[in-house]
């Protein structure tokens, strides 16, 4: 029992909870004090109050982290989330697996982010450092894990309870109360895998992030200084916008890489509680740039900074109150924090409307009527349509939470979210992309010059008619007929034409402004990769046999699915498949062993070799990762030869078989191939009855349709598996097959003890072939060979071609260098007026 | 009529499109038996359905039929109402299928079998153990 580690992290916790109040009163007294000695050590006291709750909170991640590294099953997250297993790297991942240590990921990044902003502000400093230490409190009372006394109210849940604390009412605990299992329950697979060791930091970063453009927002309406606050709270928008939009987007290619459902998105709440603030985080960009040009949108921009923190508080709510049990594939499940999750949601959604309500009247805002060809008019139509786009997503999402509040008024509501969730976010999410595509094409004209009708005629002429010969080309090649694919492959050719003009013309001169035009091309290169790779994925495994695999499954299933036998080509859509073999991946990172040259032991992690391979020698033990089999799968096509690795993940706990693809990328189109249906190892082999044959020393005969010969028939002194005494004689036979890629060998016994006989059968599993020393014949010098045969291994695939997916992971990266480059030239700006003395 | 009011009516319609829509496409909630009843009115929409996996006095799932390929199977789920129901899935049993304690099926009834075409678990099992197994 290691008690010290638990309670060293606890006792963090705590001092990180207390210290942020502590940090907290004093950056509110600070911000209200006019004297300035005053000020000054109440700011003092601020800033070493924070100080003392960054390191608390970098001493609790220490704490888990030992706790994870040293294996203390004890403690209940080390035995839920890790075992001894896991590589470094997946260990790291299991801390945030856990919902406490995702807050404590959560606080981390926001402890970092304070004391950044406490060393580059100087005027915001208290003002916005009273916020980031509320919400610091917040997150730490989230992992407090303290009861109450008198009320029996419990307060957060700590990663650092005991096993038996938590699981009081396991039997072996009331026996045994030291009881510490030897080993964890392990990392689910399918998290094993590295997008899960970057993906979270990133997202929570983003999530991080948001809190400090709200901050200065609330800064400045309480220091009623409520032009001032948009300077500082934009390159952090812009920030938030670039790793939010990141992090989001590999979740989705994590889920294109490892699930097989063959997209990157599914519309799943948990993915919509963060699409929504990402969009509304960047119309909020949008009206605060306006408002830096031209003095309107300053309401705007206040809702919206604010509605973004709101949110995420909302989305964070939503995933972990369990409310979106009954409609999620994945949420967490409640911890009993619902009640502490809706006060920290109704404190700062509360706090920000009445702060924002008695502030109004004196917000300045122009009373001008937005000419139509004025940049303002279109880009607060652009934001307005982002919202739009948000509340589309956010009001089915949110139809549990409704239930909820009308069962709470004694009322019963049944609705649940629509069955067919792709089809239907994608009908309404498909038009208002087509707007966004056309606003920031046009929008971008305005934004760089003050135009007039004839003008802007002049100026997008030529790039409407460039859009229109690419979009004309496309169309045809990729013969789209939809209408509404079609005007949104317009739409998104437009902006990128549009756009690229705009950056040819400012990156002449200035480089440093080209990031709305950089971002702009980027998001119309990721709406041409989204309507392609999900409107025109083509199923290419079509089963061509006119054989039906399966009764029970969909008319679906026989159709788009194809049967490979082990060594057997077939031809699909203009390539020659083969199933090559199945592979084991090597625990110590060294690639590949076949599975046929090895023996399975009681341990899946452990393996046998069978014969002198790849480095390895008969009989050494090999460590692999036994849950996983890769099928080595060869695609040929007009001399070009590439293989795929498709994995299957064999889990009996899980109840299943997960199968993660294996993909072949161009740029024209991804070829994306998962099993869809296996062997099963554990299943018991179906034999045919035994054909006997008389043979002789290198006579040729079949075996299941394979040449084959016996090459020797040796007496031999040892028999594996058995102990051979003097009397006993035994005999080995050794019988070459040759397979279609190779020869095989293989040697069955034939044993006589106390003058009866055995026989040890020899598989060749890659053929499907037993044989069996049946009898010899001294006077003849002949043998009786047995033979059995069975179906050989088998796999059922399914291919789908995703055309032009990877101009959506490009269009990604583009954004995100657009995001980077605006937030560059704002952050600039921040500190010139700093280093003027003016924030 | 200034452009701005235009403007706010035009968002105003399609929120309340978006609304419309909504309601319109939300699937419901419902029990086997209602389930049933809207089916044999002519009714094919989806609906969910929110029950648990039936389990014998061990606490073991029973009555988990796999098709002959492993790429379907049936399974008998009991509803809020205690209904029993076969219901049969065209898709390779999902992770973590056994383990659940909640079921939540999406699908419709064709004749006295309920198809599924979605299933959500509930499992404390994946952010939560329950016991220890020694």
């Amino acid at each position: 029992m290691h008690y010290f580690i638990g309670n060293l992290g606890h006792f963090f916790v705590i001092l990180a909870f207390i210290s942020s109040l502590a940090a907290f009163f004093s950056y509110f007294k600070a911000t209200g004090k006019e004297n300035i000695t005053k000020k000054e050590s109440w700011l003092l006291n601020g800033k070493i109050s924070f100080y003392v709750h960054a390191l608390a909170v970098l001493g609790i991640s220490i704490s888990l982290f030992v706790i994870l590294a040293n294996h203390y099953f004890e403690y209940h997250y080390a035995y839920s989330y890790s075992d001894k297993k896991l590589p470094t790297h997946y260990l790291i991942s299991t801390f945030w697996n856990g919902q406490e240590g995702s807050f404590l990921l959560w606080m981390f990044w926001q402890a970092v982010l304070g004391i950044i902003l406490i060393h580059t502000n100087k005027f915001w400093q208290a003002p916005v450092m009273t916020i980031f230490a509320l919400v610091q409190a917040f997150l730490a009372s989230m992992i407090l894990g303290i009861v109450l006394p008198v009320i029996d109210f419990k307060i957060g849940s700590s990663p650092f309870i005991l096993l038996r604390e938590s699981m009081a009412d396991a039997p072996i605990f009331k026996m045994q109360p030291d009881f510490i299992p030897k080993d964890g329950n392990g990392l689910n697979p399918l998290l094993q895998n590295y997008w899960m060791v970057i993906h979270p930091p990133t997202l929570f970063l983003g999530f991080a992030t948001t809190l400090i453009p709200f901050s200065f927002c609330m800064a400045g309406l309480w220091l009623k200084k409520y032009r001032d606050w948009v300077r500082p709270a934009l390159p952090w928008a812009l920030f938030s916008g670039a790793i939010l939009g990141l992090g989001i987007l590999m979740g989705g290619y994590w889920a294109y890489e490892t699930l097989n459902f063959g997209g990157y998105w599914n519309w799943d709440p948990v993915e919509n509680a963060v699409y929504v603030p990402w969009l509304i985080l960047v119309a909020s960009i949008h009206t605060m740039i306006t408002y830096k040009n031209s003095e309107t949108a300053l309401k705007a921009s206040i809702i919206l900074v604010t509605a973004t923190f709101v949110l995420i508080l909302y989305s964070t709510f939503l995933t972990r109150s369990g409310v979106l049990g009954d409609a999620s594939v994945h949420s967490f499940t409640d911890l009993g924090l619902s009640g502490q999750l809706l006060v920290y949601l109704f404190v700062f959604l509360l706090g920000a409307v009445v702060l924002s309500a008695w502030r109004w009247k004196e917000i300045p805002s122009s009373e001008k009527e937005a000419s139509a060809y004025s940049r303002e008019f279109w880009i607060f139509i652009g934001a307005t349509t982002l919202c739009l786009m948000g509340f589309q997503v956010l009001l089915p999402t949110s139809i549990p939470v409704w239930n909820k509040i009308v069962s709470l008024f004694g009322g019963s509501s049944n609705m649940a979210p629509p069955a067919d969730q792709i089809g239907f976010y994608s009908k309404f999410q498909l038009w208002f992309a087509i707007a966004i595509g056309l606003l920031s094409a046009v929008g971008q004209f305005f934004w760089w010059k003050k135009i007039d009708k004839a003008e802007l005629k002049k100026e997008l002429q030529p790039p409407a008619l460039i859009a229109l010969l690419v979009f004309a080309l496309i169309i045809t090649i990729g013969q789209v007929t939809e209408p509404a694919y079609i005007l949104l492959t317009f739409a998104s050719v437009f902006t990128i034409v549009a756009n690229s003009k705009i950056l040819f013309s400012v990156f002449k001169n200035s480089p440093g402004l080209s990031g709305g035009a950089v971002a702009h091309i980027g998001m119309g290169m990721m709406l041409l990769g989204i309507l392609f790779s999900s409107g025109y994925s083509k199923v290419v495994s079509i089963n061509n046999t006119g054989l039906l695999y399966s009764r029970d499954a969909g008319e679906e299933f026989n159709r788009d699915n194809l049967l490979l036998f082990l060594h057997e080509p077939r031809t699909m859509a203009g390539y020659e498949i083969e199933y090559i073999n199945q592979k084991l991946e090597l625990r110590n990172g060294n690639g590949f062993i076949n599975q046929y040259d090895v023996q399975l032991t009681a341990d899946p992690d452990k393996v046998i070799a069978i014969k002198d391979k790849d480095g390895f020698k008969a009989k050494d033990t090999i460590e692999v990762y036994g849950e996983n089999t890769y099928y080595q799968i060869e695609f040929r096509k007009d001399g070009n030869t590439y293989t795929l690795y498709p994995r299957a993940q064999i889990n009996p706990d899980m109840g299943g078989i997960l199968s993660s693809p294996d993909i072949h990328r161009t740029l024209k189109a991804d070829f994306y191939t998962y099993t869809s249906s296996i062997m099963k190892p554990d299943e018991e082999k179906e034999w045919s009855d035994m054909e006997e044959l008389r043979t002789s020393i290198n006579k040729e005969f079949f075996a299941n349709d394979y040449v084959s010969t016996v090459a020797a028939v040796t007496r031999v002194t040892e028999v594996p598996g058995t102990i051979l005494t003097a009397e006993d004689v035994a005999v080995k036979a050794t019988i070459t097959v040759k397979g279609s890629r190779e020869e095989y060998t293989v040697e069955p016994y034939f044993l006589i003890r106390d003058k009866l006989v055995g026989r040890i059968s020899a598989e060749i599993p890659q053929l499907g072939i037993l044989f069996t020393l049946v009898n010899i014949h001294p006077e003849t010098n002949e043998f009786t060979i047995g033979i059995n045969t069975r179906q050989k291994d088998w796999v059922v695939i399914k291919s789908l071609e995703k055309p032009l997916i990877n101009v959506l992971w490009m269009g990604t990266l583009v954004l995100m260098a657009g995001f980077s480059i605006a937030m560059v030239r704002r952050f600039r700006e921040f500190r010139l007026m700093k280093e003027k003395g003016l924030e | 009529m200034k452009k701005s009011h235009i403007f706010i009516i035009l968002i105003i319609a399609v929120a309340i499109a978006i609304v419309i829509s909504t309601g319109n496409d939300a699937s419901t909630y419902v029990s086997f038996s209602d389930a049933y009843q809207m089916a044999s009115t002519g009714n094919t929409s989806s609906i969910h359905v929110v029950g648990e996996l039936k389990k014998d006095a061990l606490g073991n799932v029973v009555g988990i039929y796999e098709g002959a390929d492993k790429v379907s199977f049936t399974f008998v789920m009991i509803d809020d109402q205690q209904k029993e129901q076969v219901v049969q899935y065209n898709q390779p049993m999902p992770a973590d299928f056994t383990k659940s304690e909640k079921v939540v099926v999406v699908g419709h009834y064709s004749g006295d079998n309920f198809i599924a075409e979605k299933i959500l678990l509930k499992c404390p099992s994946k952010y939560q153990e329950e016991t220890v197994t020694v």
